[in-house]
């Protein structure tokens, strides 16, 4: 068969095999490198790096699967962020958990964090593009203001975690493993989700919703469901970040910038795709964290940060990975000077030419007329 | 012989506009039915209408004696009405074929292994026999050589081909086309239209709503004038091309300043 849904333009037989090579092993390759990091970085400060890296490779690639598939831009993840902080520190802190049996409250902040995506989410919902953003942005505020003012959440001075006793040289390994298993796990169901039959649906949603749930989708229902799926991956980094930083406050568990920062390497490494927010995530968020150790009180950071947002706006919006696959694809059908590919295409039964790229319809529609 | 599908009495009206007025309409199963009238005579609103788009002020509608008034649009499309939108509704995003399995996951007569698709969520999108049959579709409607091209990148004639192939992919009973050769280069349309009466023939009923006369009255076998909300004739081509309501409603003159002006 060669029926193929792949991401070239060209998608003949010699073109996808050895992209489908070269992706694997890439893969590959990256992920041999990030097992192997704290053992040649050993410095803690390289490491704190790698594991908030990881970390934020996680949290785009899960907000990913929600807003880039979707095109509900949600400004308000920090909120399932938050509330999967807070989870593990009130579990740590009331069932006294010490030791490598606070990372069991993981899962459970995870599920807190999915708890909430679904109220959240039948609000929000119900409004769609600018309006579905500006609401989830007051959504967002709220939950700031309730761990502000609630009793359970400390208030303003917060709360922090149980002391970890281990060696000062690799204490950030555990975290960055475990960062970096999430990680993998949620962009092998990122990869899962867009190819299948929910992907398809959700991607459906954001190009026509109305015509999608025309075509007998439940488009409440798979928005919820991604949203959910979301939030519990990135309840469980909110949870793995606190223990990492040992202490949660309201405006850094709850913190517009981690919305933004989400947004942006999603939005540089390319929207919607399955690599696209892992990219912009190893980009960004090592550069800020640089910049951050470097210049101290400088708000460099930030000021990067907010030029590389309008530089990703105005020079590709699309993002690397579209942009640079699609000059790729056109390079290589110069090169080829433009071979028609699927030529052998003909199905069995129907006795209607095969069409071939280029002016096929109306060639075939000349033949059909009567 | 009952209609398969039948509108009765529905009336519908925007603020003051009557956009329906009483109307009724019949389409009888495994015909080429189609809608002609003036712009703003209420032919999309009945569509919409039909399809669950809009809501009725008052009267029915029935799909294979099943009462449908007012339900939403999946409940219409599970009954087997599939339509096409006057401008034309494809996933620009989506690949062609993606856009071909999208509507092939709820066909409406639900063929083969529809128990096994649902199972796995994460399942790839569309089996290999889904594929096969959007493939011969696209084949079909001539456009099997954009399989992977996104749908954006398509013409807009092209665009109404992926429309068309994409609700026939739902296998729907009836499909209901929106102006299926507005705007297209008159080869296309030949071809759009060759495509129609083919699968009429494997059964599948049409209601068509179109302005280009050549094409409405070579393809239909029954047409129904609308004007004003109302329905003012009926019949087959030959007989409504000559009927003066029909070149009243169209044209706007009256009977009597006609036969003066040639006296």
């Amino acid at each position: 068969m060669a029926v193929q849904d792949g991401t070239g333009l060209i998608g003949g037989r010699l073109g996808l095999r050895p992209a489908a090579a070269w992706r694997g092993g890439g893969i590959l390759v990256l992920l041999a490198a990030a097992a192997v990091f704290p053992l040649v970085f050993t410095n803690p400060l390289v490491t704190t790096i790698g594991v908030d890296t990881m970390i934020f490779v996680g949290a785009a690639s899960a907000w990913n699967i929600f807003s880039g598939y979707s095109g509900y831009i949600s400004l308000a993840h920090a909120v399932f962020f938050g509330c999967g902080a807070y989870t593990a520190a009130i579990a740590s802190n009331d069932w006294q958990l010490n030791g490598n049996v606070v990372f069991a409250t993981l899962p459970l902040a995870g599920v807190i964090a999915a708890g909430v995506a679904v109220p959240f989410g039948l609000v929000t919902l119900r409004v769609r593009r600018h309006t579905f953003l500006v609401v989830t942005i007051a959504i967002f505020f709220i939950f700031q203001l309730m761990a502000y003012n609630f009793s359970f959440t400390g208030g303003t001075s917060g709360l922090s975690a149980p002391f970890l006793n281990w060696l000062p040289q690799s204490y950030n390994n555990p975290f960055y493993y475990l960062a970096l298993a999430i990680a993998v796990a949620t962009f092998a169901l990122s990869w899962l989700i867009r190819r299948s039959r929910f992907g398809l649906q959700l991607r459906a949603i954001r190009d026509d919703e109305g015509r999608t749930r025309s075509l007998g989708v439940p488009a409440m229902r798979v928005k919820l469901s991604a949203l959910v799926i979301s939030a519990f991956v990135i309840g469980m980094l909110g949870a793995l970040w606190f223990y990492f930083i040992a202490q949660v406050l309201p405006e850094s568990g709850f913190d517009p910038a981690f919305d933004l920062s989400i947004a942006l390497m999603a939005f540089l490494g390319g929207l919607g795709t399955v690599a696209g927010p892992v990219l912009g995530a190893l980009i960004i968020e090592p550069a800020q964290q640089y910049l951050t150790q470097q210049f101290p009180n400088a708000f460099l950071s930030q000021i990067a940060l907010g030029a590389v947002f309008l530089a990703v706006i105005a020079l590709m919006p699309r993002g690397l990975i579209p942009t640079v696959a699609e000059r790729i694809t056109s390079w290589r059908a110069k090169r080829s000077n433009r071979v028609p590919a699927d030529a052998d295409v003909a199905g069995p039964g129907k006795a209607v030419p095969a069409a071939e790229p280029g002016p096929a319809a109306d060639a075939s529609a000349r033949e059909n007329s009567r | 012989m009952t209609a398969l599908l039948r509108v009765e009495h529905v009336s519908k009206s925007f603020g003051g506009v009557h956009a329906l007025d009483g109307c009724t309409v019949e389409v009888d199963e495994g015909t080429i039915t189609g809608l002609i009238g003036p712009n703003g005579s209420g032919k999309t609103t009945l569509f919409n209408v039909i399809t669950g788009y809009e809501r009725v002020d008052s009267g029915d509608v029935f799909m294979g004696g099943t009462k449908i008034t007012n339900a939403p649009a999946q409940r219409a499309f599970s009954l087997g009405i599939g339509r096409t939108f006057q401008l034309t509704r494809i996933f620009p995003r989506l690949t062609v074929m993606e856009n071909m399995l999208l509507a092939a996951h709820h066909r409406s007569r639900g063929q083969g292994q529809a128990g096994s698709r649902t199972r796995n969520p994460l399942a790839r999108a569309g089996g290999t026999a889904d594929r096969r049959h959007a493939m011969e579709l696209l084949e079909f409607t001539g456009i099997a050589g954009y399989a992977t091209a996104l749908a954006g990148t398509l013409s807009y004639g092209q665009r109404k081909l992926l429309e068309l192939s994409y609700v026939l992919a739902a296998e729907p009973v009836i499909v209901l086309l929106d102006e299926p050769a507005g705007g297209v280069n008159p080869s296309l349309v030949n071809h759009i239209s060759g495509r129609i009466r083919e699968m009429n023939r494997q059964g599948t009923t049409f209601l068509v709503v179109e302005h280009n006369m050549e094409f409405v009255m070579g393809l239909c076998d029954a047409v129904t004038v609308l004007d004003y909300g109302t329905v003012v004739a009926t019949g087959p081509p030959e007989i409504i091309r000559n009927d003066p309501r029909v070149l009243d409603a169209y044209l706007g003159m009256a009977e009597e300043d006609d036969d003066a002006s040639r006296e």
